[in-house]
């Protein structure tokens, strides 16, 4: 497996997964990956759809459990419990929102802010002064960041009330509230116009300056080659390239699996090759999804892929 | 607004229609100083002359809100804060109250006594003076749906059925839009509105409590009053002023109705009235417990009433009962009250622990095998079929009187001119632990722990994505809702004198039952503080007071629910945040928002794209 790690990081590495694989019953979603990220990176993952991009984020969070490998954050090892992975200091969104419909906006922040507060039942039934001043800093804190996402003005609205590209910035604020070291963005721009996709780059610009790594999932080219400082191109599961944006572009591989021309030596083959008839209905759907994304093509950027 | 239209359902020229609604309701008035009936046999003996009785002082009462509602129309300005949409719905809803209930009287007085003659001349002239008011509000200009805008379900397109539906659809009553406040009104005028609103509605439920249980009829017509009032009151908007002002004073709103509540008993001369509102009590603070667990964490609990079986279990074994097992025992009632509390928490944890971490559909079948396996076990536990613990089926009788501070609850106590009874003391021992659930309530619900019981109720996997422990979270949400609902079960072994296991079933004909306190969330409205209070009120009271119903209990329980969850799925009262998942209508109480020029085509296609994903 090629890779081709372009960076120079002398900074610390944050999130270090080692051959992360997993398996549904016969088909092999994600297939051995690996993936570093440093602070102050921003980090793309493309792939065509079903590849897998998804999957392994659901691993590095915890909201599966890999069939094999290990998730490392800061350096130690996380469990895979979501609530954990997030104290830690991962938080994420979600390709299809999920954000709390019947709350607040500001409610929606407030819950994230779970992690980093800890008043229980207790000092919510006594409403001690410490509960007041945490309530209070909670509030103060969430309102800052409803500021930095230009959502402060809706702070009394119902998440489920509030326009697409709105949502998508609310669940980007969630998962800031909890102080998080690496943000996961699974397809941040996905059903926005041009206007909207230009500022969601320009959020995560300025995510980044705030010391939080990114690592982001698009399928929108133009905005993963000008925001990333490295991307990983997932295949059927695997890890195909990883470079800077001019390598990934110039790689006759990533443009010949998104166009779904077979070559040599593809993944594609190396699957068949090893898995048995019984898999061959997952080699189908990942052809599927190529072809799909051929019909797209390059200049079916910042739509829903699906 | 191209929903809705102004037209009425009578052809009728306005002002003739408004000039008739008013003579109508005067001469309802007039009539209910007339005799009825000749005779007494009719419940409420509505034959004297001079001053009106049972069905007579609602249909007073009704009338005279039509009066009123009517006179706003000729632009009167004093009136109009009764009536803040200027609109003639309320007009017309109340008319249609008054009109509900005066053939329901003329016509159960003509079925209970036998035909036609038993209705004497005031009854008479009560019914065409409804018949008129009723006529001619329906021939004012009424806000409506418009037809087109109704949306014809599947079967309503079958032959048979469809004039059903359009029969639901006559009137297609709509309400009015309500011009929204241009400032917030003054603090007095606020607390007016909230000392007012709690007065009336003690002396409604007063009303309500205090009629003959033998007096069907009465109570009936009570219910029929009371719905069309308090739908004229909300398409009016006083509904929505009161409940703003209740939102702004939310303390002087909670202390008012505590205050109200304790007035309850010098309002009855009779114990067995406070025996009703002593179990009310119980019944509503449990419903009030299970709303933590099922309206807030959103978790289906079919097995709650074992948990006040608990509590009352433990209450009884410890009371110095001489049926108990640990006959010799007297607990304090402090430390009884703890028992009870501490051994529904160690159930609630014990059934939890291992279920909660099942998602759905299974919780609900282990809590309802559960709250089978407490009432069989209790059944059995009688030293023959099982270990020696209570009894079995004839339970633990004979509990004594509760002493707090010397005080024995037990013995009637004079103060004043009023004499409070056993059960008024009980009722004041009761309503403090209904302020304390209330508190505990409140105060959790609108914290950090309430919130994350919110968002794992919304979304659970985004819930602990977002870092929330929803294992955890979910055992404190389900054990302090069993420990809440031990505590009543303490007071309540005291105040019916015995426990028994017949009472903890599933689904019964009487509450408490975990059927009816589910009900009681859910008619009340989930996740709010009064729904479920209201809930259970109207839950025990109806089945109290139509003693006729009897056997078909179940089945208009059923039916209720079933109309219930087609027109109002949110409940009676609604929460803001349900009002809005139910009826897609907008923001209620924020001001329209210019939505930002680059997010509104990502707006339009979300839906669809939010759905597809992955
Ligand atoms: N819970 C699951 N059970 C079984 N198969 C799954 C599950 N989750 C994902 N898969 C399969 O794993 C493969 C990868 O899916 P995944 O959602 O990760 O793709 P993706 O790269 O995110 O695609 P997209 O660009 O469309 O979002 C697909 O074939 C999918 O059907
Ligand atoms: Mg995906």
């Amino acid at each position: 497996m090629t890779t081709m790690t372009t960076t120079t990081t002398p900074q610390q590495t944050v999130l270090e997964a080692r051959g992360v694989t997993m398996r549904f019953g016969g088909l092999t979603a994600v297939r051995n990956v690996d993936l570093t990220v440093s602070t102050g990176e921003i980090v793309g993952l493309i792939g065509p759809n079903g590849a897998g991009k998804t999957t392994f984020f659901n691993c590095l969070t915890g909201l599966y459990h890999p069939t094999e490998g290990t998730v490392a954050y800061k350096g130690t090892t996380l469990p895979p419990k979501p609530h954990l992975v997030t104290k830690a200091g991962m938080a994420r969104t979600f390709q299809n929102i999920r954000l709390f419909a019947n709350m607040t906006v500001l409610e929606n922040v407030l819950v994230g802010r779970h992690t980093r507060t800890k008043e229980g039942l207790w000092s919510a039934l006594l409403r001690g002064p410490g509960f007041r001043k945490a309530e209070a800093a909670s509030e103060e804190r969430a309102m800052e960041l409803l500021k930095f996402t230009g959502l402060d003005h809706k702070r009394d609205h119902l998440a489920r009330s509030l326009p697409y590209g709105e949502q998508r910035k609310l669940e980007i604020a969630r998962a800031l509230a909890s102080e998080p070291g690496l943000l996961l963005l699974d397809e941040p721009t996905a059903g926005m116009n041009p206007q909207e996709t230009r500022a969601t780059e320009e959020l995560v610009f300025a995510i980044r300056d705030k010391g939080i790594a990114v690592l982001v999932i698009e399928h929108d080219m133009r905005f993963i080659f000008n925001l990333c400082d490295r991307v990983a191109v997932l295949v059927q599961g695997e890890k195909l390239v990883e470079g800077t944006s001019d390598v990934v572009q110039g790689d006759e591989r990533v443009v010949a699996a998104y166009l779904g021309t077979p070559f040599e030596g593809a993944p594609e083959d190396t699957a068949l090759a090893e898995v048995q008839a019984a898999e061959s209905h997952a080699a189908e759907d990942g052809t599927a999804g190529t072809a799909e994304a051929a019909e797209e093509g390059d200049a079916a950027q910042g739509d829903d892929d699906k | 607004m191209t929903n809705t239209e102004t037209t009425p359902v009578v052809p009728l020229p306005a002002n003739t229609a408004r000039h008739l609604t008013t003579a109508g309701a005067l001469i309802t008035i007039a009539s209910t100083f007339l005799s009825w009936t000749w005779t007494s046999a009719f419940p409420g003996d509505l034959t004297v002359y001079g001053y009106p009785a049972g069905l007579q002082i609602i249909t007073l009462v009704t009338a005279a809100l039509t009066l009123l509602l009517a006179l706003t129309g000729y632009k009167s300005g004093a009136l109009a804060r009764l009536n803040p949409s200027r609109s003639n719905n309320p007009t017309a809803l109340a008319a249609l109250g008054t009109f509900g209930v005066v053939w329901f009287t003329a016509i159960a007085i003509a079925v209970d006594l036998g035909g036609l003659v038993n209705l004497d001349p005031g009854g008479y002239i009560a019914a065409v003076g409804a018949l008129i008011t009723a006529t001619g509000a329906l021939g004012l200009p009424l806000h409506r749906n418009t037809r087109d805008s109704l949306h014809t379900p599947d079967w309503a397109e079958r032959p048979a059925l469809a004039p059903v539906h359009r029969a639901l659809h006559t009137l297609r009553l709509a309400k009015p839009p309500q011009a929204r406040p241009t400032s917030t009104p003054e603090p007095w005028i606020d607390r007016l509105t909230i000392t007012v609103g709690i007065a009336l509605g003690l002396v409604v439920f007063t009303y309500g409590i205090g009629t003959d249980d033998n007096a069907s009829e009465t109570f009936i017509g009570y219910l029929i009053a009371i719905t069309l009032t308090a739908i004229a009151l909300h398409h009016s908007g006083a509904l929505d002023r009161f409940t703003n002002a209740t939102t702004r004073h939310k303390a002087l709103s909670a202390v008012l109705a505590f205050v109200a509540a304790a007035l309850f008993p010098f309002t009855q001369s009779n114990d067995h009235n406070a025996n009703l509102g002593v179990n009310i009590l119980i019944f509503a603070t449990v419903a009030l417990g299970l709303n933590i667990v099922v309206g807030l964490t959103g978790l289906l609990d079919l097995g709650y009433v074992a948990f006040l079986g608990v509590g009352a279990y433990a209450a009884a074994l410890v009371s110095g009962s001489e049926f108990s097992r640990f006959s010799g025992v007297q607990f304090p009632f402090w430390a009884a009250a703890l028992t009870g509390m501490a051994a529904s928490l160690v159930f609630g944890v014990l059934i939890g622990a291992p279920t909660l971490r099942l998602r759905g559909d299974y919780l609900a079948i282990v809590t309802l095998g559960f709250g089978e396996i407490f009432r069989l076990a209790v059944n059995n536990m009688d030293g023959t079929s099982g270990p020696n613990l209570t009894n079995g089926p004839n339970g633990i009788s004979r509990i004594p009187d509760l002493k707090v501070f010397g005080f024995n609850l037990g013995d009637a106590h004079t103060f004043g001119s009023f004499t409070l009874g056993r059960f008024a003391n009980y009722f004041f021992l009761m309503l403090l632990f209904t302020a304390i659930v209330v508190l505990v309530f409140t105060r959790a619900s609108n914290s950090r722990i309430g919130r994350s019981w919110i968002a794992i109720r919304e979304d659970e996997t985004a819930a602990t994505a977002m870092g929330i422990n929803g294992f955890r979270v979910k055992l404190i949400a389900f054990a302090l809702g069993a420990s809440l609902a031990g505590l009543s079960g303490t007071v309540m072994a005291h105040v019916n004198y015995s426990v028994n296991p017949q009472p903890y079933m599933f689904a019964g004909a009487a509450p408490p039952n975990s059927a009816f306190l589910l009900a009681a969330v859910v008619l009340g409205g989930m996740g709010t503080v009064s729904g479920p209070l209201l809930g259970a009120s109207l839950l025990y009271l109806i089945p109290e007071k139509l003693q006729f119903l009897k056997n078909y209990e179940l089945l208009a329980f059923g039916l209720a629910l079933v109309l219930l969850m087609r027109f109002r799925p949110e409940g009676i009262i609604a929460n803001r945040r349900r009002q809005l998942e139910f009826h897609d209508t907008g923001q209620l109480d924020i001001p329209e928002q210019q939505s930002l020029p680059d997010s509104t085509t990502g707006a339009a296609t979300a839906p669809d794209a939010t759905k597809a994903g992955a």
